[in-house]
């Protein structure tokens, strides 16, 4: 049995020009595996992401025909029942660490909270999240544990939010650009502790992203997005197969070592794709 | 980068802060002192007839002149004044014929307590107003915190301090009229601070206590009102702003539960800025106290201000201005290093 | 085409089209806030009132018979809001005293708006030691207390109503300053002062033509918001005997007048606080819709 099922998934906000669909009938199954979703910022990727969590961000409104985890219908749950799923079941892993950890809590006691919020003692909690902190290559785990996240460089911050949304073992783990806000260096390094741990645990995973060559390479298979749909969803291996014309588009554009590539291409856009 | 050279730099950072603040209060402290002498001179009431009477002789009226030392130059008046005001000597009242600095020290404590009363009043309710119209933003629990705050900005406070007094005391007797005290319960306890609610309850005396209280009750309601309104107003503000963060949204992915995230994760964030503004209400109470103790007859530092004002009493009127001002700007500086000591964020720099 | 259609085409073919077409949509959200609409009503009514005064009221606001019609209640023969201890009409008093109110505010904003916009635009554009200085004073103006401020100044320089303007204009200049000089700072090195500036045009005409243009609409906000307060100061200095004399109908100084006869005539002191409470109710309820409408930050 799946770990997700989504079947026609609807993300509404309502403007003064009536409602705005950002996403528009989104289908996926997800089993134990990495699945990657790319598209353009605005594409409805993220809005997808937060959907599953139920973090539709009033006033808008997230709507499936269905939405089951685990085998549990997602649609109607109350805010007492997502509270005990979020943290525990499933969580999410945001952008930015400068923004996503809270600058006036030490990093352990935010890390704790994920762990205390559904019941665990205080000792037990501690010595979890030291060990996760561990657990994402973190050499002092001690130090930063104490310390302010303005204290920590964005590598630093990324790993420990990795860390707050992993000690908890939930069996889906949600990545929203979880790398875009760092050096390429660190980069390469937070994604190889997130695919061990990832891939270590037997979680979920739904790698959500606008670098159509880093998901290809990361995860099992990727879903095109575009206005809101999903244009195409195919293997990672298979993506040089790709058939429609935007996910072509989009490999068009990725750099190439061997080879002239002038004119630089560029991207077309047809209306049609959205319809 | 490590946390030992960030303490370090933090601290230099707020010595660095602590110095330029203390600067700039400086200067303002310099001009307060200016802008009072200056419209001590420009009063049209004549200084030496104050002392000698309208009926001195010539003579006498140009001895006590140059005793005022009103024959130097104005600037070495000032130097003089300043030197004397430095050491606490704002002359003597004609009203009282104390010096104004015992007369002062005398009526603060009054104010002090019916401030402090006010901002605990205005803070308890206010903040958790604030955060309940910022969690229920557009929504009409929203808008009557917006209009109870609008109404507390448009009402004058003595008219609202009469009507309360009409009201409460006179048609309904529920709390008790103007002063401190009643006369009855005055000498049940010894006044060693100054203030009431402290005195008759370390002195075991419940019955004075719960008589100050009945008088303090209705005055520092309304000057909580007022502050009140600009409180929760803030608080709202600050609130929307941080529950709009991503950090909100990541311990909503943790599952923590929504009190938690309102009243630990985003009023940790909310409470550096509050501070400021408790802060400047606080300042501000002082000036809603120039009205609110004339109307409640409270022997303070404002009722002792319009006194002496109405009795030309200019000495007075300069020394409490210049008290009321330092206070301000002193709580005005507390609020700015405050904010530098809280904040975690304005470190990182 | 319609005028609504012309002020809200998307593609307006003149500068003033544009201009008019934001003004009209910047209306258009406006009406929808109800309770500034209703501010702005009330408003209204008080420039009405204050205008049509000698029309509108009912009796002399000045003199009244003190055989006859002394201390009536509300609600008595020809007397709406009953008479003061004078046997005066205060429904009549009321009228005349908006006049006063609203010629306080008006003087006040006449007075520190200038002072505000030239201080914080010189000291702003020069920057500097200019800067320095004038901020400086500025600092120390607002590190008073208002009314306190307001106080000293009417002590020095005696009670009545002109004095009193002058000592709430004193006091209520600084903001106006702060604001102008942080435009004034946002535009100070745009290309088209530097094009001005090219073309040999003195830095008094610079200021005057085309940094102070700029600050207005900022500053007219707050000086919107501001209202309510001048009203406030301006009747407690009158409560305080300091503001207007008798027998002037000033709001405050009334209020003054009617606390004597507070347990047995509560209406003398009653009705003018109501005025002055509704009337800046009006002002800051127009105040907080125009800041929503035209703060940028809360547009989408």
């Amino acid at each position: 049995m799946s770990l997700l099922e989504v079947e026609n998934l609807r993300v509404t906000f309502p403007t003064r020009h009536g409602p705005s669909e950002v996403v528009r009938g989104v289908s996926f199954t997800l089993g134990r595996e990495r699945l990657g979703i790319v598209g353009e910022s605005g594409s409805g990727k993220s809005q997808t992401g937060r959907a599953l969590l139920g973090l539709t961000p009033p006033p808008g409104k997230a709507t499936a025909d269905r939405l089951s985890f685990d085998g549990s219908d997602l649609r109607g749950l109350s805010a007492r029942e997502w509270r005990s799923l979020r943290g525990q079941r499933m969580s999410m892993v945001m952008q930015d660490p400068k923004f996503s950890l809270n600058p006036v809590m030490p990093v352990g006691k935010q890390l704790m909270e994920a762990l205390r919020t559904h019941g665990t003692p205080r000792a037990q909690a501690k010595r979890a999240s030291l060990d996760m902190l561990e657990a994402v290559q973190i050499r002092d785990p001690e130090r930063v544990f104490r310390a302010y996240p303005h204290e920590l460089s964005g590598g630093m911050g990324q790993r420990a939010m990795i860390a707050m949304m992993l000690v908890s073992e939930p069996d889906l783990l949600i990545a929203d650009e979880p790398t875009s806000a760092l050096d390429v260096t660190i980069q390469i390094e937070v994604l190889r502790i997130l695919d061990r741990l990832v891939t270590d645990r037997g979680m979920g995973l739904i790698f959500i992203s606008h670098d159509l060559r880093l998901v290809s390479s990361f995860c099992d298979r990727v879903l095109v997005m575009y206005a809101g749909r999903v244009v195409e969803e195919l293997r990672a291996s298979e993506l040089h197969a790709a058939q429609h014309p935007y996910t072509r588009g989009l490999l068009n554009c990725l750099p190439q070592i061997d080879g002239d590539r002038r004119p630089l291409p560029t991207l077309d856009r047809d209306a049609a794709w959205a319809e | 980068m490590t946390t030992r050279t960030n303490r370090g730099r933090r601290g230099a950072l707020w010595i660095r802060k602590a110095a330029s603040v203390t600067g700039t209060v400086a200067v303002t402290f310099l001009g307060l002192l200016i802008v009072t002498f200056l419209i001590g001179r420009v009063v049209p009431v004549d200084p030496v007839l104050s002392v000698v009477g309208d009926r001195a002789t010539q003579a006498q009226y140009d001895a006590a002149y140059r005793a005022l030392g009103l024959d130097k130059p104005l600037v070495e008046q000032f130097w003089i004044w300043l030197l004397k005001v430095f050491q606490g000597d704002f002359g003597n009242s004609f009203l009282t014929t104390r010096p104004i600095a015992v007369d002062i020290a005398r009526v603060f404590p009054a104010t002090l307590e019916l401030a402090t009363v006010s901002i605990v009043i205005g803070t308890v309710i206010g903040i958790p107003m604030g955060v309940w119209a910022a969690v229920n933003q557009g929504r009409w629990i929203d808008h009557v915190v917006r209009v109870v705050g609008l109404i507390g900005y448009s009402a004058p406070v003595f008219w609202l301090g009469l009507m309360g007094l009409l009201l409460l005391y006179f048609k309904l007797d529920l709390v008790s009229g103007p002063g401190r005290v009643d006369i009855t319960y005055e000498y049940d306890f010894t006044p060693k601070t100054g203030l009431f609610l402290i005195d008759t309850a370390m002195q075991g005396a419940w019955g004075a206590f719960g008589n100050v209280v009945s008088h303090i009750i209705l005055p520092a309601s309304l000057l909580g009102y007022l502050s009140l309104a600009y409180i929760s107003r803030m608080t709202r503000s600050f609130m929307l702003n941080e529950l709009s963060q991503e950090y909100i949204t990541t311990a909503r992915v943790k599952g923590v539960p929504e009190w938690r995230i309102i009243w630990v994760q985003a009023m940790r964030n909310a409470a550096v800025p509050l501070v400021t503004v408790i802060a400047l209400s606080y300042a501000n109470l002082l000036e809603g106290s120039v009205l609110t103790e004339t109307v409640f007859a409270w022997p303070g530092l404002g009722l002792y201000l319009t006194n002496s004002l109405q009795n030309a009493d200019m000495n007075a009127v300069l020394g409490g201005t210049l008290v009321i001002g330092a206070i301000f700007v002193g709580l005005n500086m507390v609020s700015d290093l405050l904010y530098t000591l809280l904040d975690a964020r304005t470190r990182k720099r | 085409m319609t005028t609504r259609e012309w002020l809200l085409s998307d593609n307006p073919v003149s500068r003033r089209q544009a201009r008019l077409g934001q003004s009209y949509r910047t209306w258009l959200d406006f009406r929808r806030n109800g309770l500034a609409m209703f501010g702005l009503a009330i408003v209204l009514v008080l420039v009405l009132v204050a205008i049509f005064a000698p029309w509108l009221a009912p009796h002399d606001p000045l003199i009244g018979d003190l055989r006859t019609t002394r201390l009536l209640p509300p609600l008595s023969e020809g007397h709406l809001l009953g008479t003061d201890d004078q046997g005066r009409d205060i429904l009549s008093r009321l009228i005349w005293g908006s006049r006063i109110t609203l010629a306080v505010v008006a003087l006040v904003v006449v007075i520190a708006t200038p002072v505000g916009l030239l201080v914080g635009t010189t000291a702003g554009y020069f920057g500097g030691w200019v800067d320095t200085v004038l901020m400086r004073f500025t600092d120390v103006v607002l590190a008073f207390p208002k009314l306190i401020l307001a106080l000293a100044f009417v002590a020095a320089l005696g009670p009545g109503i002109e004095n009193a303007i002058i000592a709430i204009s004193i006091t209520a200049w600084p903001p106006y300053a702060r604001l102008a000089r942080a435009e004034t700072l946002t535009i100070r090195n745009s290309d088209f002062i530097a094009a001005t500036k090219l073309q040999g045009a003195r830095p008094a005409r610079i200021i005057w033509k085309h940094v102070v243009p700029l600050c207005m609409s900022s500053v007219i906000i707050r000086v919107t918001l501001d209202m309510a307060g001048i009203i406030l100061t301006a009747a407690g200095l009158g409560f305080l005997g300091l503001g207007a004399q008798p027998p002037q109908p000033e709001w405050g100084a009334m209020i003054a007048g009617g606390r004597n006869f507070l347990v047995d005539q509560w209406w003398v002191a009653t009705m003018p606080g109501l005025a002055i409470f509704i009337v800046s109710l009006g002002f800051n309820l127009l105040g907080d819709g125009l800041r929503d409408v035209l703060d940028p930050r809360r547009r989408t």
